[in-house]
This record gives structure tokens, sequence and C-alpha cells, in this order.
């Protein structure tokens, strides 16, 4: 039975019951996770899951079921769900669903990558990993090693009654590892090459070989060591430059959220909140300094982030939207039924959803600070502070659920005086307000700095849903940032 | 719904298919929809029907775990291989126990979690409650988001130890948001029995705290005392119970780390876990169908007692703690295996010393303080000291000469947990509550003298 026909099942059960539009996605998702602690297996798995989600929209409303039974019975059952409950919707209703045009599509579309990593061996990975936790744990002090890598093929079927068929797959690859070191009354940590998993990306296994896992595990556990004899890092307003994996979280956080359209027409407003960006600030507001740039891309040109695809969960062709333009507030990131609140009569193709049983929702793709034009390496950038803070590695994030005032904390920071990275602090935080923040950002690294990293555990909507986003970013100054609130009064 | 005899009758299969000598399968059937509302209309309204069987295979001291949701024999051969090539690969590890044993799995029996009525709630039922609750709002002049979900889930493991542990249960949960121009107000409840969830009730207090913190002024950051609402408390101290595992000693990545045994917290600070608690949820066993025990963590403010998993049980006797960490033994807690995080309590009983006071008595008792409905986006910033951040949000109110004064613009905090239990004036009576920051718990409302706020946002 081939995807399209288990598909046709649904679609026609609910076009011959009133159904005005409907869309079939039909997800096999297979992961393989992987976990080592202290050079011992911590985690160690395999995970598939199938199934069909079926959306309909009837009375201009909405119902979704969804099954992990592809037979004609339970696929039927399932449509006929889907029709009740979008009844069911009908029934509480102020404004009805208007969904933005779009064309018909058939494409087959995969991520490119080089090494397929369900071909490598668990023995291969598992490999790798112990020996990172052993060169950790070489490291006197070291209390803690962990390490783990995850692998992923996400095999998508998209059908909808305007008769787009879209089979899409997207292989992923991600491994970090951190040490902690436990002494007295701290614990600290080192992670690398970012915290909570590492890097991911749109790509193979390739991604390994490139991020020099084994290379840099010996200096991150000297760091998290050394950390303990660090002073903490002083209190004040001070000029700061982050490290692009930080950066690259401050996007997620300050620009990718608050640019969510559902967000700011208030369909998150019990859960992840709402929006500082009402519609009157479109076009208007001085989001940033003149060198703030940022793009919502999710074509394959901008790269293999964990936002790139060719076409979003409901059919619409990935974009490239320029968010905010010389520091100027341009543009949402969209959906068919959110792009006529903002005057546009078509999606700019951002609806993601985690998985077969669950919806399409308005997803960050890419959101990316596009780099400095001018060259600028990571020490000129340096070289040309006189007094402030570097901070790498994010370790805490918060903020608030408009997306104003914000506070994260970093594994490590330095001290920079007189144009030098000069001592280690411990405990580095800072806050502000978003717009004040991104405004006051005088300088970013050039495109030789820009890294594009993945954040693979974006949660949002109810029932919660994790995406995978990807922002591009290149160490960047801002000027007269709060730095240290988080020590304050403790 | 699965059955036990289904699941025991597809472990046979798997069993079967098996080539090495310890195989365990977790199943899972989830059964839940849930509507969602905002700007009073239910704009998203969705249901999923899955199961799944998470398959473990142990043999020579190596162990891993394949899961899938197909059930067919080819299927289900492809999850078996998968976790005996991932395992076979593996160094021996010499701390493996074998699987839990039947006699592992039996004990103390939960209430009932299955409710009928729960089960039985259709779209249009969910839709009908909706509309209540939109009602409420439009009758205040208020905008109206949330949710109004109904589940049935039955969890089973069987393993080839003999051991076979079935549970299920139904899950009924609202939460409301109401908007006014410049404020809002919210309340959440979950319970097993719909009966328990009154929506129109949630509506109207949470309407209330719309209208009664419209226009919010500003107060400067600072320490203030505070009335924390169950779920803020909730919240909060969901925090550290990740910390109360073996496991976490062992990785010294715990805040109790030489500190079991001390006085920690306030002496009005005593908690259990306690699933067989009539307000709690969940199944009575852990990942390995090992049977829950009751757990007494904290003992008027002293940590007296963490969680275990077997196998952590078994590492901490042999290891450098085993005379500083009070009972060692398998507590029911475990997570599935393999894992990296050993155990955690997940169901949180906060016993009040008595004297509890209402959320009205306490506001009448305090002079000048803050009155918190919800926390959000709270994270960890010092693992040790347990300092938190976050927000406040949806219903922040002045406490003045023992009244609710007016709303507050919304603070950051930067609180250590350590010292905020350590400074609980007053305390209500526990209920079962339920946020978004951790696990639902049955937790009292708190009255804590100098919370540490230290920014104001500008809502």
């Amino acid at each position: 039975m081939s995807m399209k026909q288990i598909a046709d099942w649904a679609l026609n059960t609910v076009t011959q019951r009133g159904a005005g539009y409907a869309d079939v996605r039909i997800v096999d998702h297979s992961q393989r996770a992987l976990a080592t602690k202290n050079g011992k297996v911590g985690h160690a798995g395999s995970t598939e899951t199938l199934g069909i989600g079926v959306r309909v929209l009837v009375n201009d409303a909405w119902g979704f079921a969804s099954t992990d039974d592809l037979s004609r019975e339970a696929v039927d059952k399932t449509a006929a769900q889907a029709l009740e409950i979008a009844k069911a919707s009908a029934s509480v209703k102020e404004q009805p669903v208007r969904l933005a045009p779009e064309p018909a599509v058939k494409i087959d579309w995969s991520n490119p990558y080089k090494i397929d990593p369900f071909t490598t061996s668990i023995e291969q990975n598992f490999d790798l990993l112990t020996r990172i936790d052993a060169e950790l744990l070489a490291v006197r002090g070291v209390t803690l090693a962990e390490s783990s890598m995850h692998l992923g093929r996400y095999e998508q079927w998209f059908y909808n009654t305007d008769g787009s068929d879209i089979h899409q797959t997207r292989v992923t690859t991600g491994a970090g590892f951190s040490a902690l070191v436990f002494q007295g009354t701290e614990i600290m940590k080192r992670s690398y090459p970012n915290s909570f998993g590492g890097q991911h990306q749109n790509k193979g296994y390739e991604l390994i070989d490139e991020l020099r896992l084994l290379e840099n595990a010996r200096r991150i556990g000297e760091e998290a060591v050394a950390l303990h004899k660090a002073e903490r890092c002083p209190e004040g307003k001070m000029d700061l430059i982050l490290d692009s994996s930080q950066l690259g979280l401050q996007i997620h956080e300050s620009i990718g959220h608050p640019i969510e359209l559902d967000r700011v027409l208030g369909y998150e407003a019990n859960f992840a909140g709402t929006s500082f960006l009402t519609l009157d600030k479109l076009r208007k507001l001085r989001y940033g300094s003149d060198l703030v740039n940022v793009v919502a891309d999710a074509t394959e040109q901008h790269g293999p982030g964990l936002g790139t695809f060719a076409y979003d969960d409901e059919g619409v062709q990935a974009q490239c939207t320029p968010i905010i333009t010389n520091g100027l507030f341009t543009g949402y990131i969209s959906s068919r039924e959110t792009a006529h609140t903002i005057g546009e009569n078509r999606s700019n193709g951002t609806m993601r959803a985690e998985g077969w049983n669950r919806i399409p929702l308005v997803r960050m793709t890419n959101i990316s600070i596009l780099p400095g034009e001018k060259p600028l390496t990571f020490e000129q950038l340096v070289a040309g502070t006189d007094d402030g803070i570097y901070m790498q590695t994010n370790r805490s994030w918060s903020i608030d659920d408009k997306r104003y005032n914000f506070q994260f904390g970093c594994e490590i920071g330095w001290e920079i005086k007189g144009g030098k990275l000069g001592r280690m602090f411990k405990n580095p935080s800072y806050s502000g307000i978003t717009t004040e923040f991104w405004n006051s950002m005088d300088a970013i690294c050039s495109r030789d700095q820009w890294t594009l990293w993945g954040t693979p555990n974006c949660g949002k909507g109810q029932p919660m849903q994790t995406m995978g986003t990807g922002h591009g970013a290149s160490p960047a100054r801002f000027r007269g940032v709060k730095i240290g609130t988080a020590y304050k009064g403790n | 719904m699965l059955e036990q005899a289904q699941a025991e009758k597809i472990f046979d299969k798997v069993k079967k298919l098996s080539s090495v000598s310890e195989v365990e399968v977790i199943f899972s059937s989830t059964n839940h929809a849930l509507t969602r509302f905002a700007n009073n209309t239910i704009h998203q309204n969705v249901s999923e029907v899955n199961e799944v069987a998470s398959i473990r295979v142990a043999f020579d001291g190596k162990t891993a775990r394949a899961t899938t949701n197909r059930f067919d024999d080819a299927s289900l051969k492809r999850a078996v291989q998968s976790a005996e090539g991932i395992a076979r690969v593996q160094e021996p590890d010499s701390d493996l126990l074998p699987m839990a044993s039947a006699e592992e799995g039996k004990g103390a029996e939960t209430p009932s979690r299955w409710f009928d009525q729960t089960a039985a709630i259709t779209p249009a039922e969910r839709a009908e409650g909706v509309g209540k609750i939109v009602a409420v709002a439009k009758k205040n002049k208020l905008v109206t988001a949330g949710i109004f979900s109904s589940s049935q889930s039955a969890e089973a493991i069987v393993n080839s130890n003999g051991l076979s542990v079935y549970h299920s249960q139904t899950s009924a949960e609202v939460s409301i948001t109401m908007l006014a121009e410049s404020s809002s107000g919210w309340q959440k409840a979950n319970a097993p029995d719909v009966k328990d969830v009154d929506p129109v009730r949630l509506a109207e207090i949470a309407a209330q705290k719309a209208r009664d913190s419209s226009g919010p002024r500003e107060l400067p950051p600072g320490k203030y005392t505070v009335v924390l609402e169950p779920a803020a408390v909730l919240d909060l101290v969901g925090f550290m119970f990740w910390d109360f595992g073996g496991l976490a000693i062992l990785d010294q990545r715990s805040f109790l780390n030489n500190r079991i045994g001390t006085k920690l917290f306030g002496e009005n600070i005593t908690i259990m876990d306690d699933v067989f608690h009539p307000l709690q949820s969940n199944a009575p066993f852990d990942g390995e169908g090992v049977r829950r025990r009751r757990v007494n963590l904290v003992e008027k403010g002293v940590v007296r007692n963490l969680t275990y998993a077997r196998g952590t049980a078994e590492k901490m006797r042999k290891s450098e703690y085993k005379d500083k960490v009070g009972a060692i033994q398998p507590t029911g807690h475990g997570f599935p295996l393999p894992n990296e995080m050993g155990e955690a309590p997940t169901n949180i009983v906060f016993i009040t010393p008595g004297g509890e006071q209402t959320v009205d008595q306490m506001i009448a008792g305090t002079e000048r303080g803050i009155l918190i409905t919800r926390l959000w986006y709270i994270r960890e910033v010092d693992p040790y000291e347990k300092i938190l951040t976050g927000m406040t949000r949806d219903g922040t109110f002045l406490v003045e000469s023992g009244k609710v004064k007016h709303g507050l613009l919304n603070f950051r905090f930067n609180q250590s947990l350590i010292e905020m239990l350590n400074n609980v004036e007053a305390m209500g009576k526990a209920v079962r509550a339920s946020g978004e920051e951790a696990f639902d718990m049955v937790v009292p409302a708190m009255k804590i003298r100098g919370f540490n706020f230290t920014e104001v946002t500008r809502f």
C-alpha cells in the first residue's frame, strides 16, 4: 500500500463529508540516541514511530486527529474523528479561519548529506564518546564527564485537498559533551561545542568530524576545573562580547519567539505567551542598531540548519523573510491562516509539526543574524574593546512571556582590558530589555566567524511540541549591558 | 486501551524474537484529546491514539533499548535486533543488575485513577466546557485562552524474570488565561476525575485576577515578603527534586552533596514522595516495574532520604557516601534503563505542620508584600545554591496593610530555593496543584519573607 493511497482514504472520507480543506501527513521518524557517562554507557537506544495525522477545516474551524494505525479502518475512523472535532470547534468561534491560497505542488526532496549517519556502526559511535569521556577524565578534578550523540531520519509524506504531494526526508546529526567539577560548595560546568547536547544540524555523520570533539575535550575539562579558582563575574554596566552560540540563543529567545505571528495574535497566550511585537510595530519599530540584520531563512542556500526544508507542513515553499533590516523590524513568521492579518496574501512558510501526532504551528525556521559585511575577526573585535566581558556557552536562559526582559547565564566569562582577553570569570550573567539590547550592538564579526547553530529542543504548543530550529551568528559586541544580575542579592 | 493480557501476549512474541537471556518491554498506550482556545475561539482541537513498545534487552552486563509503535512481527523483530545490536558492542558493565523480579513488582495499590466519565468525554463536551469559559470572559469583557484536555492512558511492564505490572488511568485538565487591556489572570487544574475540575469556577477566579490587576503599577525590585499560590510554589520547588536521587549524589551533581542529614530548610518543611496519596496521580511502579514506596525526603527541614533505582542502591551501598545518605534501598523511583539520570521523586506531597492559613489569611497578616499567582520560564542559575531565575506572570499584586491593593508590573527573581525554604512564615493546606515548569504536586500556598526580585519588566 502506498502512502498516497493511505492518505487518499482520509482525504476522500473528509471531503465526502463536507470538509472545506484537509491535509494529511504521514511521518516515519527514526532516531538513534547514545550517551556515555564517565566512560560507561549512559543511554543506548533507538526509536521509530510511524503514524498519520489528518487536519480538516469544517465550517471554518479546525479539527485534527491522528493514529499510529495505518489500516483502512483506522484511517477512516481517524478522518471521521477529525471531522467530529472540527464540528465541535465550530461551536465556539468568533472569527472564521481564512487560508491564504497556495498552489498545488509535487516534489521529492532530501537535505544534502555526505555520510548517512545510520550507516555508521554503533561501535564507532560509542568509541568516540568513550574516548571523549577519557580525555575529560584525564583532567584532574573533573568529577563527571558526559558525552552524547543523536542521529535522526525524518521522512514525511504530505497531501492536501488542493492536490499537493510532497515527500521530504531530513537527516540530522548532533553531538556534544560536558565536564562537571564539584568542589567545596560549587558545581562548575563546561560544554562543547554548545551546552544542552552540543551542535545539531541537518547533516550526515560528516558533522561529527567537523566538530573536532576529541581535540577540544582536554581544554574543556581544564576550563571546568579552572573555573573554581576564578573570581565571580563583577556586577555593573559593561561592554559585552558574546560568542556565536550564546548569540544564537539570544536570537532564539528575543527575536525568534516574538516574531511568531500566532503568538502576536494571542494563540499562545495561555502557555508560551504573547509578544511585545504588536502589529502596529511592523516596519516602524527600531528593533536594533543599523548593524542588526536578521532573516528567517528555511531555504537550502542558508545552510544545513535544523530549520531548513523544501516545503513547510502545510505545503508552502521554504522562503527567506527579512525580519530585521538595518535595525528596522520588517517581518513576522506566518502561516496560511495568519498571513492576512499583516496584509500578506501568502504565508511565508513556517508551519512545522513535531510529528504525525501533532498539528503544525508557526515555528522558527533558521532565524539568523547576518554577519558583518566588513572583515572582522574575533581577535580584532576584542582588540577594539577597551573594557568589557566576553561570555561563552549558555548555562541558563529566561525571558518574560512577551519577550521583553531577559536574563542569560553563561558557563564562562573573560575579562577584556585594553583590547586583550584577561582573567577568567565564573558565573557570568547579563540581562536587559530586548530592543535596548539589540540597539546597543555596535560590532559583529564577518562571515568567516559565522556558525549556523542548531537548537534541537524548542518547546511550544499544547500538547507540547519540541522542534529543531537554526540560528546563524557571529560573535558580536553590545555596549553598556547590565552584567551580573543573576547573583545580585544572593 | 491496551490491557495487561494483551501486553503479556505481545511480550511473549518479543521474547521469542530475541536471542538474548533477558528481555523487558515497557508498553504505553495513549488516547489523548485537547481542545485549545484563544481569542474566545477554539482555534486548535486535536486527538491522538498511539501505542508504543519499548524493548530492552540485557546480557553479559550489556543493555540497550529500542522503541517502536509498530506491533507487526517484522517491526518488533527489527526493534529487538536494534536493541541487541546496540547492546552487543558495549563494554560489559559489572554494575548492571538482573531484571526486576515478580516479587519486586508487588506491593501497595494506589486508589483507582480511572474514571469512566473522564474517559467518555467527547469533543462536543469539551467544546461545551470551553463555551462556558468563554461566556465568563464575555461577561467580564475579557478575552480568554486556554485548554480543556482529556485522556486515557495505560502503562505495562513485562520482563523475562516474571514481572508483569499494569496501570491505567484517566486525566482531565483545564488551564485558563483571562486577558484584559493591561493585565491578565490564570488558573489551572488537573485531576484523574473530570468532576474534580470545574472550568467555570477556574474561569471566574482567572477573570477576577485579570480585572483586579488592571493598570499595573511599578514597584522597584528588592526583597519582599511574598504570598505564593500553590502553582507558583510547585513550579519553584520542582527544580530541586531531580537532585533527590542516589545517582545525583554519586555523580556529584546534586545540591545535596555533603548536605544529607543536615538541617537545610526551615523546621516547618516536611516533604514526602507518596504515589499512594489520594490527591496524587501516576502509576505505582517505576521504569523497571519496581513497586514504589513512600519516601520521607525532608523531615522538619532535615534532608533524610533519597530515592533509588535498584542499580543505584547497589552502587550507593558500595560507595564512600553509604553512611551519610540515610536509608539505602530501591524505592521504586528509577527511570527506564539505560539512562543517565537514575531516579527522582515525582509524587511530591508537602506535609504541613499545622496552623494552616488560607491565602486570604496570609494576605490579611501581611503589612507589605506581593501576591503571586504564577511563575514563568524558571531556570537554574546556580546548581549548588539552587538559585533560580524566572518571571512572575498573570496576576501579581501589591499587598498592603493586609489587603490586596493593585496589580504590579511583573518581576524577575533570582532566588535561592534553600534560602526560600528557610523563610517560610506560613503555609496553606496542601492541595493538588498544576503548573507549567514542574510536574503536578500536592503542595501548599506559602508566605515567604525576603524573596529576591532583581528586575521589573514593561508589563
